[in-house]
């Protein structure tokens, strides 16, 4: 009884000694289908390579910011880009162009681009494939030259960027008057093409839509657009610890041409396919028998309680003597308790913004937000249960010479423990539910399918992910029930 | 050994045990609570300290403990001053037992009464013989030290309070209004017991009350405290027959008065 302090300590040793002992590959991916298609492609490439390496997937993490930093910070070892992204928003200089240019500035940040991977991912324009039929178009030059009139719809964005239509109509010599361009949401454009409303649409040359639509890209004869090239980039760290997984990553530049990754992609988003699906197929293999739904939900699991155990973990560690110390510093206790209460009316997603500068991405900024969530019901029931006891009782245990520590662990503590059980209680099933918003910045649990169910609109996957985190919360309800049993002193379990 | 020293080593043993608060002053923020309170209990005597409530009788009960400090004079246990102990010496020398026992909620009676002994690092064997003769003293059932105070009487609840203040050993027992909460029937069971007890123990006692009936049932000596003076110290009849002041009177008759027949309807 008397060393139960230690076990959290215990736990925090635990726990710190298994994150630096991760020894895995660590994919990741950017937050939209190719992304994670591209993610999934390059963890299987890796686990089917030799020597075995376990593999930890973090896709759908973000934007290329998030990626770099995590590239960076080492929570990633490798996901894939385009040469345009890189050059304009981790090397800031989108004059360059050559690969060996592209390749020698990530050099300077410790980073490694391997060859193209056969795709270009750039702004197209697509028009109705009857209607290129009809015309007979081929290249954005065909459509120039077009003598009917062309009715057309951009978005905000491509209407815009300089290197969007303002600068497409000069280089190909447009005709078009204003009138009949129309600036739209993206997403409406594909149906107001499909519905004949418009001719032509700006498109990203690999979206899935393109097919849903039975659209044709026009080519760019030109080379008007900026070429988006798609490349893994790596970790030059990772790269000399793991040459043979690196070569088996390189072995795909030029396998995958816009067709293939078209149809990986409309595979994501049209057929529902999963990513180990499609992935497989792509790599001419059966999806792997081992990573079967239960595998996955397992895995997802592990790291889903890990994230709440250690977030609690730290809350409790943290939050009980802070509740302990609100209860005899009366001014510093009210400064504390609203502390905390403000800490959780800060937005979920706004505070893994704030903490991303802080801590990186990946499971620590998760794991900090748990903890700042679970506070206030650790913190605010500690001082409850602590300012419900009858204040004769600490009397009493003075006059029987009991000191500050004895009073506390054997009158205080004792006598608050339903209060207290009842906050970490709440605490857990709220980290549970908060916890599956750790996906966002990449530290996977159960929120890692929802997230990707959602940017993929993927209804089945959301379930893998919601189902067993709702039940996770069920089962914490009755564990707590049973630690009741255990952890408050029988005297006060039954009262008259 | 010498007459002389053989004279100081009686005395010591005849005054082992007993209490005496000195000129004790006390004021809360100007306002004076106790005005020169002096008391002496020889050992093995049972005292009343009474008083109405704001007569100071709960800060003077504090004061004993030790719990708040005092603003001149002494409280001594066998000659020695509380400010030459420790808190914990302090407390081992005064067996309290709280309003209604006071008992902690959350533990059984047995560890309730083995709490301070097991903090002292007393060996269980230790304990459970001490615990075992408190018992059998109080005259409680085996069974009773197992429950929770929720489910114990207030007699058997007061009982284990006292044997958890008689764990120690201390020279001085001091009980806070020991009969308040129980209905009258038990009150005049438990008064008889409380009394042979008392005697059994052989201990300095002081019973603080607000109760007249409890204090000249259980006391010998009474003091009569009334706005934080000592009106008067003495036996019931010397309070009854020589009352050093109209207010022990009027306090006597206040607590004994019950309704004239002949104003009833």
């Amino acid at each position: 009884m008397r060393k139960f302090w230690l076990l959290p300590l215990l736990a925090l040793c635990v726990a710190s000694n298994a994150m630096a002992g991760t020894k895995a590959i660590v994919v990741g991916s950017k937050i939209f289908t190719e992304g994670y298609v591209l993610g999934e492609v390059a963890a299987q490439t890796i686990e089917a390579s030799a020597p075995p390496v376990p593999v930890v997937r973090k896709l759908g993490m973000g934007s290329t910011g998030i990626l770099f930093q995590s590239l960076s910070s080492g929570a990633i070892d490798v996901y894939a880009d385009y040469t345009g992204t890189l050059t304009e928003a981790i090397i800031k200089n989108p004059s360059l162009k050559s690969q060996a240019d592209i390749q020698a500035a990530l050099g300077k940040l410790a980073l490694v681009m391997s060859e193209p991977l056969g795709f270009n991912n750039t702004y197209a324009l697509a028009v109705r494939d009857a209607f290129a039929r009809q015309n007979n178009l081929h290249t954005i030059t065909d459509l120039a030259r077009l003598k009917t009139p062309v009715r057309a719809a951009f978005s905000y964005e491509f209407m815009d960027r300089a290197d969007g239509w303002p600068g497409l109509a000069a280089a190909y010599h447009f005709s078009l008057p204003p009138k009949s361009v129309n600036r739209m949401e993206h997403s409406l454009t594909y149906q107001a093409i499909d519905q004949n409303a418009v001719d032509v649409i700006d498109v990203y040359s690999t979206d899935a839509k393109i097919r849903k639509f039975n659209l044709r890209v026009l080519e760019d004869d030109t080379n008007y657009f900026p070429v988006y090239q798609a490349v893994w980039v790596a970790r030059k760290d990772f790269v000399e610890r793991y040459p043979l997984q690196w070569q088996a990553l390189q072995k795909l530049a030029g396998t995958i041409d816009v067709n293939t990754m078209l149809d990986m992609n409309a595979a994501a988003d049209i057929e529902k396919l999963s990513l180990t699906q499609i992935a497989a197929r792509f790599r001419g293999e059966q999806a792997r028998a081992a990573d079967t739904l239960t595998s996955r939900i397992l895995h997802r699991t592990v790291e889903h309680l890990w994230l709440v155990a250690i977030s609690l973990l730290f809350s409790i560690v943290i939050g009980v003597p802070l509740g302990i110390a609100a209860v005899r510093y009366h001014a510093t206790g009210q400064a504390i308790l609203l502390l905390s209460a403000m800490i959780q009316t800060v937005p979920s997603l706004a505070l893994l913004c704030f903490l991303i500068p802080l801590f990186g991405v990946g499971t620590r900024p998760a794991l900090v937000a748990l903890c700042l969530y679970s506070l206030l019901p650790v913190v605010l029931n500690t001082f409850t249960g602590i300012r419900s006891i009858d204040p004769r009782h600490l009397e009493n245990a003075r006059a029987f010479g009991l000191n500050n520590r004895q009073i506390l662990f054997r009158i205080v503590l004792p006598l608050a423990s339903p209060m207290l059980l009842a906050g970490v209680k709440t605490a857990t099933i709220v980290s549970i539910g908060t916890a599956t918003l750790a996906a966002l910045v990449g530290a996977g649990g159960y929120g890692a399918p929802i997230v990707s169910g959602l940017s993929l609109n993927d209804v089945p996957t959301i379930l893998t992910g919601a189902i067993p985190a709702a039940l996770m919360a069920w089962l914490a309800h009755g564990l707590f029930e049973v630690l009741g049993k255990v952890l408050i002193p029988a005297g006060l379990r039954v009262r008259p | 050994m010498s007459y002389t020293a053989l004279a100081e080593f009686t005395a010591k043993i005849i005054n082992n045990g007993m209490l005496e608060l000195e000129h004790v002053h006390k004021s809360f923020e100007g306002r004076s609570v106790l005005s020169d309170v002096s008391l002496t209990i020889p050992k093995g005597v049972t005292h009343a300290l009474i008083g109405s409530s704001g007569s100071g009788k709960t800060t003077l009960l504090r004061i004993t403990l030790g719990l708040i400090p005092f603003d001149k004079g002494y409280v001594k246990i066998n000659e020695q001053p509380l400010s030459s102990f420790t808190p914990i010496e302090w407390a081992d020398r005064i067996g309290y037992v709280p309003q209604d026992g006071g008992l902690f909620p959350h533990i059984s009676g047995k560890q309730n009464v083995s709490l301070v002994p097991g903090l002292r690092n007393w060996p269980a064997a230790r304990i459970d013989s001490r615990v075992e003769e408190l018992r059998a003293l109080v005259g409680l059932d085996a069974g009773i030290l197992a429950r929770f105070p929720h489910e114990m009487s207030g007699g058997q609840k007061q009982r284990v309070a006292i044997m958890r203040a008689a764990m120690m050993d201390p020279p001085v027992m001091l009980l806070d209004e020991p009969m308040a909460a129980l209905d009258p029937l038990i009150r005049s069971s438990l008064q008889e017991e409380l009394k042979s007890i008392f005697q059994r123990l052989a201990k300095t006692v002081l019973i603080v009350t607000h109760d007249l009936g409890e204090a000249v049932f259980l006391a010998e000596r009474i003091t009569l405290l009334h706005q934080g003076r000592i009106i008067q110290t003495g036996s019931y009849r010397e309070l009854l027959l020589a009352p050093a002041d109209p207010f022990v009177t009027s306090f006597i008759n206040a607590q004994r008065s019950l309704p004239d027949v002949s104003t009833m309807p």
